[in-house]
């Protein structure tokens, strides 16, 4: 296998994504055949080809400088899972 | 009613043969005596109904287009406003969207009444609609198979007659691959043509809203209205969009068509095969030239696509962190807790299969062997493509390897499942137009031809599977227990 248990558990730290104990050992198998498929990338030179991000080429379209949107605040925050006072909680990050 | 075309029902609509009331109630009666199907995530009766009413006044004032009046029903990764658009994942089971998407916003206003939400693999990541928290759509040809995916609930909703049409979204084969297992038409429009603005990403380069139908001719008024320009989608493409229907005269004698010989080798189910063939006999009736064309660098798509897609949703999903939006755990100890098991809570084994793929493919260390070197095959396909359609008009093939599957056989399997996209993720690559065609049968599951142009040719898609479809009824077959 390519990738084992540990580097599965690291990646998911930093996606901080929770993973059930015992399926690591799933994923760590479902990535490394992935992983494996890709290799296949390897085959093929592509040296001074230029990456391609996005279909069209396309660079970012400028706009006026003007204000478009209006205060949607209270809007937005009756989908958040807790709020109050207009300000979205979360657990205290400084003691 | 449900067996008419949209413009058949527009007709019927203003010579008041019907309402649209009672049209909207027919599929909604309709929608409830096959909920076994599973394809409605949420059914909104009433304000359907009330869409209905407002409907037959317009048509009755003379202020009204060809969907005015017209049901039809979204799939749920597009925002609809106070309504659950949850993506198919528990992640987004409390989401009310705040705001439409620009699709919903152009088809209201166009005067569609929409029906209802449509059950899709979770964050339409998926080829067998089995992904989604609400459980798999059975595909009305035969109950024990898979719809296909991510658009399932919109692919098995047209054929079952459900709804007149429905929007879907094709990121690798979305559209085309429901399309095709459930013998319905459709079509993945050109990266840019419709707008992304409230359609949920997943991977926003390859990304592309479009028309899932009964036929070429739905799917052109359906597309009409679909696309355009939009400012609040910063890849849109500002180009004028052509009349869908008013295109779909031209004759076809003189088309050049080319068969990529990388679509027709192993793995191709025979039968398949053999009803591809059988369509491309008929183009030749219609007076195509069919040439065999090769794009050497296709077999990479799978891997490139598997590492591009994973990686513009491990960004676009980071997003959902139990903070602003969605699911969020109980109790979290820390600011990491709560975004670890919000998001290990919330996401299924398919989307966190994904995004650790996506992380793995962008960590420091892997980020030139893997994205970009995905990036330049991605180049190096895309120039396939466009060297090929300097030769030919358009390209045809099948749209995937087998018919529908079992529910259940894939599964468990991630590599087999992302193996079946193998003839329509190429094109997401490219960001070409697309479509799936109905084109016959195998032991009695549907086979979709896929038909793919160069940029912007929607309408010479529309006009080539309209043509087919002048002298062929696959597109007008019904399931058995549907009619």
């Amino acid at each position: 296998m390519i990738l084992t248990a540990e580097e599965v558990k690291k990646i998911a730290y930093l996606a901080r994504l929770g993973i059930e104990h015992q399926d690591i050992e799933s994923y760590t198998q479902d990535l490394s055949n992935v992983l494996d498929l890709m290799q296949q990338m390897g085959k093929t030179g592509t040296e001074g080809v230029l990456p391609m991000a996005h279909p069209m080429d396309q660079v970012q379209r400028l706009r006026q400088d003007l204000v478009t949107e209006s205060n949607g605040r209270q809007n937005f925050q009756a989908v958040a899972p807790l709020v109050e006072e207009g300000l979205y909680l979360v657990p205290k990050v400084i003691e | 009613m449900h067996n008419k075309s949209i413009i058949e029902l527009a007709k019927g609509l203003r010579s008041k043969a019907f309402s649209s009331v009672e049209l909207t109630q027919s599929f909604l009666n309709r929608i409830k005596k096959h909920e076994h199907l599973n394809c409605f995530i949420t059914v909104i009766a009433d304000a359907a109904l009330e869409s209905a009413k407002q409907a037959d006044a317009g048509i009755s004032s003379g202020a009204a287009n060809l969907l005015t009046g017209i049901p039809l029903a979204h799939k749920d990764i597009f925002c609809t406003q106070g309504v659950l658009t949850s993506c198919g994942s528990k992640m987004l089971a409390n989401f009310n969207a705040p705001y439409n998407a620009t699709v919903v916003e152009q088809l209201n206003h166009a005067g569609a009444v929409t029906l209802g939400k449509l059950n899709m693999d979770e964050f339409a990541m998926g080829s067998s609609n089995e992904t989604s928290y609400y459980g798999c759509v059975k595909n009305p040809w035969h109950t024990s198979s898979v719809p296909g995916g991510s658009s399932g609930g919109s692919a098995v909703a047209v054929a079952a007659r459900l709804t007149a049409c429905a929007t879907g979204t094709d990121t690798g084969g979305s559209i085309r691959q429901p399309a095709a297992f459930c013998g319905i038409t459709g079509l993945k429009p050109t990266y840019g043509r419709v707008s992304r603005y409230g359609m949920i990403a997943y991977a926003s380069s390859l990304d592309q809203g479009g028309p899932m139908a009964r036929s070429a001719e739905d799917a052109a008024v359906l597309l009409q209205a679909m696309a355009g320009f939009d400012s609040k989608d910063s890849t849109s493409v500002d180009r004028p969009v052509p009349d869908y229907l008013s295109g779909l005269s031209g004759a076809i004698k003189g088309l050049k068509i080319g068969l990529p010989k990388e679509f027709f080798g192993d793995g191709l189910n025979n039968e398949v095969a053999s009803v591809i063939d059988r369509a491309v006999e008929e183009f030749k009736k219609l007076g195509a030239v069919v040439k065999d064309v090769s794009m050497p660098n296709l077999e990479l798509a799978i891997p490139a696509y598997y590492v591009i897609a994973p990686a513009e949703c491990s960004s676009n999903l980071s997003r959902f962190d139990g903070v602003r939006f969605g699911h969020r755990c109980e109790n979290p100890r820390d600011l990491t807790d709560l975004f670890t098991r919000s998001r290990g809570e919330g996401f299924g084994k398919e989307v966190k299969r994904r995004i650790l793929m996506g992380t793995y493919a962008l960590s420091a260390g892997y980020f030139d062997a893997y994205y970009i070197k995905a990036q330049q095959i991605r180049r190096l396909i895309s120039e396939d493509f466009n060297n090929v359609l300097k030769e030919v008009d358009c390209l045809m093939g099948p749209v995937a390897p087998t018919t529908a599957f079992g529910i259940g056989e894939k599964i468990g399997n991630p590599i087999e499942m992302y193996l079946s996209d193998i003839y329509t993720i190429a094109i997401n690559l490219a960001g070409l137009p697309a479509m799936s065609v109905p084109a016959g049968f195998s032991d009695g599951k549907p086979v979709g031809l896929q038909i793919i142009g160069n940029y912007f040719t929607e309408d010479k898609l529309l006009n080539i599977a309209h043509q087919y479809q002048s002298v062929t009824d696959w597109h007008q077959r019904i399931p058995n227990g549907f009619e």
